[in-house]
């Protein structure tokens, strides 16, 4: 009696590769994979072709050559001195400032229009559906050419803050004043603001292939150091409550931590604000924002906010109404039920496009080169790549660093995101 | 008698309380429900009504008429006084040919309306298919504009009379057999290429054959060697037709049968006509790129899912602006020593690729969401992969992630603007730039911008109501 369990076996044919499932997706995966390497083989070989016909070669030192050009917007020291490479770093930190200002901005906004347009107040609620609907339909570059002109455009000129012996005189005022008690300055150049400047500053301390401004390191270790300190007693209160039940009054020395050390740091190191003054033709002193800056903050900020709006308010809308009405009925009040319940539940839904929005601003960011803003797009891909010719080495190295920034980005906010997300048991 | 007072008829219903009817009641439920309720309504009012005063004058004495900036405040302050503002909607007057058309000849106008107004009719019947009624009014619509706009652009009488009867063809398959009117579809990329860019008729008819080439070389090998392969056989069959047989035969067409549209360069095209090619190019191949990666990511074999993942990831790492310099800059290190192909196709070819990538994560969102039960079912059907995604998982996934596709959509739109940066003339930067820059309108910024603006809103709005019509449409569910 035959065994029904012999399987039938085939000898293997070459047709078996494309119509058998067992080796099929094999053969799928080689013939992609040649394909692959011989798209890349072309390439490759072009590039090698086109830059011996150039008669140029793949290196990255022109990266240590002299710049020559000079950036307005310098958050560390540059002249047009230095190399190549300092500029994409000075580039670098102006596409990060703002970044950052950015996503605060966006973020604040965004928030508050998302939870207003739930609002039942009918007035506010139409108000905000209009401004997201605006902001969001219509292109980015448009918001930042505009608010970029009107900045420039609409602006007084220095010469008219100036207060001359006749009208002094006759008491008239002149044409522009000064903001904030005398403090800020909008002219058509840029935005004067106070600058804080030190009497007894730490100095800088010079390691030969960068200097460290002490000054800047003291005060932000301080308010890391104080914001630690804080976190621990928090900790501790909250262990405290667990064990017996009475939560400690914490709240005053919170705010001596927090503030008490930075503010006798500051005291000790003489802090004084450097008021702008107009001296001649222009405003002196100070630190002078240009409204390329300005503009792209003011413009990535409400553009994205519009988005993170419409992200809030479908994280709030995500949570059942039975939660609402299940915290009243333990007896909760609303704000607390707002900050207890519904809001610890909606971050789970907000937080993952939220990052997305985050890293969309901080691409978006490339787009000051409408307006002339020097970030790394404006130094590397724009003046060092121009400067150079070497557009492969630039384009190439610009995007590695705005993927890396992408990942490092999505990378913290995906932890933060696993710190709030449900932890399931 | 002691008499007794009975009612025979009931009283009428008082009206409720003041407070509790009409508009005071919906003004004290809606604006003043509460002491927050108060404090923002209030400040919702004094914010309009801020704008409201700072803008109205402006828009009232708006000036159609004028030849200048200064010419537009002469006016403004002779009709409102001094130190009135008010609007200079006369530069619009001057300027809107090059806001719309670029730099394209205005003779040749006639050209870019027709392309726009077959456009609609090649897209009503993926938009409305079905939809007998939808497709009849669209179509309506098309030949209206096409009269009115071919008339108003001086089109030469052929043109006109060729581009009316095609509508009209195009109403009368919609009556009688709207499901043929795809083949309109098929056919209006090469129709609408050549009426853009001009040249020989039988460049783009030849360029098509090639797919016919395609398909009977499979069909003919198919029950011979094998799906597969003759699948192959086509695709060499077809790329070496266009890679060696398209030119001779279109120069020997050319000289037998004399048929072409004045060329038009690249660099003439700009403005809104140049956003919308980007555009609608950009979005009609970027679905089906995308829909791959999306599958490619989710498959089993390594080797794709990598590469797929790569590509994806790389792409959105990066921002849209680094990618069209590539094309701008880097294209030619990558393609061969000589080869030059036109500027505003490299640019489509990177947002295509840009926006693909992005549909690729939504698309496969819309896929993680299926529940497991339907690929099993697919499975037990005994459906192959193919089959199986055409019929069971991708109408699911793609009706579920229908927001996220539009929105990507219209991300893809605005962005359009961007390719101002590689030097062409898009309608914001490009245009405006070149509007502010004329000695007549220098120093004018709300009207171009809120012109431009305001298209494109209308654009990228009506873009989102059409998502949520789409999405009820498809609504099976009961909930």
């Amino acid at each position: 009696m035959a065994l029904a369990a012999d399987a039938p076996k085939d000898s293997f044919r070459l047709s078996m590769l494309v119509y058998d499932t067992r080796y099929r997706s094999y053969t799928i995966q080689i013939v992609v994979l040649v394909l692959f390497g011989m798209a890349l083989a072309w390439l490759l070989n072009n590039t090698a072709q086109n830059l011996a016909l150039r008669g140029k070669e793949f290196n990255f030192g022109f990266l240590w050559q002299r710049a020559g050009y000079d950036i307005g917007q310098q958050l560390i020291p540059y002249s047009n001195d230095s190399t190549h490479f300092r500029a994409l770093l000075v580039g670098l930190l102006n596409t990060l400032v703002v970044a950052f200002w950015g996503c605060i901005f966006a973020t604040v906004i965004g928030t508050i229009v998302g939870v207003l347009r739930l609002s039942k107040n009918w007035l506010v609620s139409r108000l905000m559906t209009v401004y997201v609907e605006m902001f969001r339909n219509v292109p980015l570059l448009l918001w930042i050419l505009l608010s970029y002109v009107i900045l420039s455009e609409t602006t007084p000129a220095p010469r008219d803050f100036r207060v001359t012996d006749e009208m002094a005189a006759a008491g008239t005022e002149p044409a522009a004043s000064m903001m904030f008690f005398d403090t800020v300055a909008v002219t058509n150049r840029g935005t004067n603001i106070p600058a804080p400047v030190f009497e007894r500053g730490l100095g800088t301390l010079d390691l030969g292939f960068m200097s460290l401004n002490l000054t800047f390191w003291a005060v932000a270790a301080v308010i890391v150091a104080s914001v630690f300190v804080n976190r621990r007693m928090v900790v501790g209160a909250r262990a405290q409550q667990e064990a017996t039940g009475i939560r400690p009054v914490i709240w005053w020395k919170s705010i001596l931590i927090l503030f008490g050390p930075v503010i006798a740091l500051l005291v000790a190191m003489g802090l004084d604000l450097e008021v702008p003054e107009l001296k001649g033709f222009n405003f002196q002193g100070g630190i002078l924002v240009a409204h390329s800056f300005t503009a792209l903050t003011i413009a990535l900020s409400l553009y994205t906010a519009a988005f993170v709006a419409e992200i809030v308010r479908a994280g709030i809308l995500a949570i059942s109404r039975g939660q609402t009405e299940a915290a009243f009925a333990l007896g909760l009040r609303p704000n607390r039920t707002m900050s207890l319940i519904i809001l610890p539940q909606a971050l789970r839904v907000i937080i993952p496009p939220l990052i997305s929005q985050y890293l969309n601003l901080t691409k978006n960011t490339s787009l000051g080169i409408a307006v002339s803003y020097l970030d790394l797009r404006g130094t590397l891909g724009g003046i060092t790549l121009n400067q150079t010719g070497r557009e492969l080495e630039s384009m190439l190295l610009m995007m590695m660093i705005y993927l890396s920034l992408s990942l490092i980005i999505s990378a913290v906010m995906n932890m933060y995101n696993r710190a709030v997300q449900l932890k399931a048991r | 008698m002691d008499q007794h007072f009975a009612r025979t008829d009931m009283l009428p219903p008082l009206p409720p309380p003041i407070a509790e009817r009409g508009a005071v009641k919906w003004m004290r439920e809606n604006l003043f429900s509460s002491a927050l309720n108060i404090v923002l309504t209030v400040l919702g009012v004094l914010a309009i009504f801020w704008l409201v005063k700072s803008s109205l004058p402006w828009w009232l004495n708006s000036v159609w008429n004028a030849n200048s900036l200064s010419e537009c405040r002469q006016i403004v302050a002779a009709n409102a006084g001094e130190g009135a503002t008010g609007a200079c909607w006369a530069m619009i007057r001057q300027w809107w040919g090059a806001f719309i058309f670029g730099f394209y000849p205005p003779d040749q106008w006639w050209r870019p309306i027709t392309a726009f107004g077959l456009l609609l009719s090649a897209l009503a019947p993926v938009l409305f298919s079905g939809q007998k009624r939808n497709l009849i009014i669209v179509l309506g619509g098309v030949a209206v504009f096409l009269l009115v706009a071919l008339t108003l652009a001086d089109a030469p009488g052929g043109a006109f009379a060729l581009a009316i009867l095609l509508v009209a063809g195009l109403l009368g398959l919609a009556l009688v057999q709207p499901g043929r009117l795809f083949w309109f579809t098929l056919v209006y990329p090469a129709l609408c290429f050549w009426l853009l860019w001009g040249g020989p008729i039988w460049s783009p008819i030849v360029a098509m054959a090639g797919f016919g080439v395609l398909y009977a070389v499979f069909r003919l090998s198919s029950s011979v060697i094998g799906l597969a392969p003759a699948a192959g056989a086509g695709i060499v069959a077809a790329a070496f037709w266009w890679l060696y047989l398209e030119e001779p035969v279109v120069r020997a067409l050319q000289t037998a049968l004399p048929f072409a549209l004045q060329s038009i360069n690249s660099d003439q095209f700009g403005g809104f006509l140049l956003a919308i090619v980007i555009g609608v190019t950009g979005i009609t191949f970027s679905l089906p790129i995308g829909i791959l990666l999306a599958l490619g990511r989710q498959s089993d074999m390594l080797i794709v899912k990598t590469l797929s993942v790569g590509f994806i990831e790389f792409i959105r790492g990066v921002p849209l602006i680094t990618l069209l310099f590539t094309a701008s800059l880097l294209l030619q290190y990558f393609l061969p020593p000589g080869t030059n192909f036109d500027i505003i196709l490299r640019v489509i070819i990177l947002v295509t690729f840009f926006a693909a990538a992005y549909l690729a994560e939504v698309i496969r969102g819309g896929l993680a969401a299926l529940p497991r039960g339907q690929y099993e079912a697919a499975d037990a059907l005994g459906l192959d992969y193919w089959r199986a995604q055409r019929l069971i998982i991708l109408p699911q996934a793609l009706k579920v992630s229908i927001p996220s596709i539009v929105s990507t959509f219209i991300g893809l739109f605005k962005d359009t603007t961007l390719v101002a940066f590689v030097g062409l003339m898009d309608p914001l930067k490009g245009v405006t730039q070149i509007v502010r820059a004329d000695i007549n309108w220098k120093g004018i910024y709300w009207e171009p911008y809120i012109f431009v603006g305001a298209i494109f809103f209308l654009i990228c709005f009506g873009m989102s109501r059409y998502s949520m019509h789409l999405e009820r449409k498809l609504k099976t569910d009961h909930r």
